[in-house]
C-alpha cells in the first residue's frame, strides 16, 4: 500500500471542474464543480443516467476536451491535452481497416516513436494477454465484435499508460460476451496494475470491476455520490453483499 | 416417400463426405465450367449470333461484317505494323494526358479535402469546369494551343483531371473523425494522422476516381481524334468508314475496347494489391 503510494503512478485529482457546452445559444452545464480522487493503481467505476455527462468527463481526462474551469492532475502534474501516460479504450474498436492485428497494436508504439523490434515483442506480449496470438495476421474485418474489441484493448496497453481510461468499452457487445470480457478486464487490470477510469451504464459491470463506484446526479448542482465496493476478489455476481449493492444502486436511480 | 428422400439424402452425403479421387475432380471441373458459363456464356452467344447472322445475311454484311473478317482485318493491319503505330499514337496521347490528371488530381485533391477553406472556395468554379463538357471546350483549347498534340493531349487531360479530384476530395473528406480521435489520443501529429489515418482509407475512393479517369481518357482520345487528327485508332475509326473498310473499322473499335479492358483491368489488379483490406469488407 505504502509502496503504491510512494511511486504513485496513475493518480488522478480533480478538482472544482465544471464544463458546458452550447446547446441552440444556449449554455447547458453538463458537469459542475467535480471533486474527485483515484488512487494509484485503483479502479474507479463511473455512472449516471445519459446525458449525465460521464462521457464528458472522460474526455476532459484523456486531454480530447478542455474543462472550462478546475484542475485536473496526473501524478501531481496539470494536464494539457492529450498524453503519453494516458491511453483511452473507446466503445467502439476503431481499430485502422487497412493494418493487421499486430500492426494496429504497433500503431501506437510507431507514432511514439518506439524502435521496432521493441515494439514487436510488446505487442506479442499484450496480444497473448488478450488472447489473439493466432490472430496477429489477420484484418479487422476478419474479426468478431469481441475479438476486435480485444485488439483495441491490446492496443491501449502496449503503450504501457499510468492511466487507462475506459469509455462503455462492452457497451456495444452481447450479454455473452460482455460477461467474459469483464473477467478479463478484471485479470488484466489485477495483472497489470494500471489505475482504471471506466465510464459504463451497466451497475453490475461497475460493481464487478471497481474498488469504487461514481455516480453522477441527473440534477446538476447535487453532489456526486461515491459508494466503495467492499467485495473480495474476483468478484463473484452471486455474492450477498455483490447482489445487495447491485439493488441499492438501482435504487439511486429509482429502478429496482 | 420420406424414407426414399433420406436414402437419397444419405448417399449424397456420403458422396460429399468419401468422394473418390476422380468424382472429385470432374465435380471440380463441373464447377468451374459452370462458373466460366454463367460469367461469359451470353458474351459467347452474342458473337456467336454475331457470326452467324453476318454469315447468313440477317444482317448486312457490309455494315456488321462477320467476325473471321474483323479479326482478319485487324491481324493485317497488327502485322502491317499501320495499327500499331496508331495504338502508339494513341496510347501516347492517352498516357501523357492520364499521368498529367493523377499528377494534378491526387496532390490538389488530397490538399483540398484537407484544408476546408480551400475546399469550399474552389468547389463552386470545379462544379462549373465539371458539368462544361470538355468537348465543347475542345475548340477553346485548338485556339490556345494550335491544332498539333498539346491540343489533344490537354482535352483529353481536361476531362481526366475531374474524376481523380473529386473522387480524392471525397475521400479525403469521408475520413473517419473516430479514427483520427484514436491517433490523437496516442499522440499523434497532424502529418502522421494524415499519413497514417487519413491517406490510407481514402486510398479505395481514389482508385474509383482513377478508374472513371482512364475510361474517361479513352472516351475523350476518340473524340478528339476523330474531330481534329490524321492518325491513332479513333482516327482510323473515322477514316475506315470514310473509306467503306468496315471490317477495319470494326478492327480498330475492338482495339478501343481492348485498351479500355485493359486499362481497367491493371487499375483492378494494382487496387487489389494496394487495398487488399477494403475486398475483405465486400
Amino acid at each position: 500500500m505504502t509502496q503504491t503510494h510512494v511511486t504513485s503512478r496513475g493518480e488522478v485529482s480533480i478538482r472544482d471542474l465544471s464544463k458546458s457546452f452550447s446547446l441552440n445559444g444556449r449554455a447547458l452545464k453538463v458537469l459542475r464543480n467535480i471533486d474527485l480522487d483515484v488512487a494509484s493503481g485503483q479502479c474507479i467505476a463511473i455512472v449516471g443516467a445519459s446525458g449525465s455527462g460521464k462521457t464528458t468527463l472522460l474526455r476532459i481526462l484523456a486531454g480530447l476536451e478542455a474543462a472550462d474551469s478546475g484542475d485536473v492532475l496526473i501524478d501531481g502534474a496539470p494536464i494539457h491535452g492529450v498524453g503519453a501516460e494516458r491511453a483511452v479504450i473507446f466503445q467502439e474498436p476503431r481499430l485502422l481497416p487497412w493494418l493487421t492485428v499486430m500492426e494496429n497494436v504497433v500503431f501506437p508504439l510507431e507514432i511514439r516513436k518506439i524502435a521496432g523490434d521493441d515494439s514487436i515483442k510488446c505487442a506479442h506480449r499484450y496480444l497473448r494477454l488478450v488472447g489473439l496470438t493466432d490472430f496477429a495476421d489477420a484484418y479487422p474485418a476478419q474479426l468478431s465484435g469481441g475479438m476486435a474489441q480485444r485488439v483495441g484493448i491490446a492496443r491501449a496497453l502496449a503503450v504501457q499508460p499510468e492511466l487507462l481510461l475506459l469509455d462503455e468499452p462492452l457497451g456495444a457487445l452481447d450479454a455473452m460476451t460482455k460477461m467474459t470480457m469483464q473477467e478479463e478486464l478484471a485479470r488484466i487490470w489485477a495483472e497489470e496494475h494500471v489505475t482504471m477510469v471506466l465510464v459504463t451504464h451497466d451497475l453490475e459491470e461497475a460493481i464487478y470491476l471497481a474498488d469504487k463506484v461514481v455516480i453522477l446526479p441527473r440534477q446538476k448542482g447535487s453532489a456526486i455520490r461515491t459508494v466503495e465496493v467492499d467485495l473480495p476478489r474476483p468478484r463473484d455476481r452471486s455474492n450477498p453483499g455483490f447482489v445487495s449493492l447491485r439493488q441499492s444502486l438501482l435504487a439511486e436511480f429509482g429502478l429496482h | 416417400m420420406a424414407i426414399v428422400q433420406s436414402e437419397q439424402r444419405d448417399a449424397y452425403r456420403r458422396v460429399q463426405y468419401e468422394p473418390s479421387v476422380s468424382a472429385a475432380l470432374a465435380g471440380k471441373t463441373v464447377k468451374s465450367l459452370t462458373r466460366f458459363g454463367s460469367r461469359y456464356g451470353v458474351l459467347i452467344a452474342f458473337l456467336i449470333l454475331w457470326q452467324i447472322a453476318s454469315r447468313l445475311g440477317w444482317l448486312s454484311p457490309a455494315v456488321f461484317p462477320p467476325l473471321d473478317a474483323i479479326l482478319t482485318a485487324l491481324w493485317n493491319g497488327l502485322a502491317g505494323g499501320g495499327l500499331l503505330d496508331d495504338i502508339a499514337i494513341s496510347l501516347q496521347r492517352a498516357g501523357i494526358a492520364f499521368s498529367a490528371a493523377v499528377l494534378v488530381g491526387i496532390p490538389l485533391g488530397l490538399f483540398m479535402g484537407q484544408v476546408k477553406a480551400v475546399e469550399r472556395s474552389l468547389d463552386p468554379i470545379l462544379q462549373l469546369f465539371r458539368q462544361t463538357s470538355a468537348l465543347a471546350l475542345y475548340p477553346v483549347f485548338i485556339l490556345l494551343l494550335g491544332l498539333g498534340e498539346a491540343s489533344k493531349v490537354f482535352v483529353i487531360f481536361w476531362a481526366t483531371l475531374f474524376p481523380t479530384l473529386l473522387a480524392t476530395i471525397g475521400g479525403v473528406k469521408q475520413a473517419d473523425p473516430k479514427l483520427i480521435e484514436m491517433a490523437r489520443v496516442y499522440g499523434a501529429s497532424r502529418l502522421s494522422i494524415f499519413r497514417r489515418v487519413v491517406l490510407p482509407g481514402a486510398v479505395p475512393s481514389i482508385f474509383v476516381g482513377l478508374r472513371l479517369s482512364a475510361t474517361t481518357a479513352l472516351l475523350l482520345l476518340i473524340a478528339a481524334e476523330m474531330i481534329g487528327a490524321n492518325s491513332g485508332v479513333g482516327f482510323q475509326v473515322m477514316n475506315a468508314q470514310y473509306n467503306f473498310q468496315i471490317p477495319l473499322m470494326f478492327a480498330a473499335i475492338l482495339l478501343l475496347a481492348i485498351l479500355g479492358l485493359g486499362a481497367n483491368y491493371m487499375l483492378e489488379r494494382l487496387q487489389g494489391r494496394l487495398c487488399r483490406w477494403n475486398q475483405l469488407n465486400r
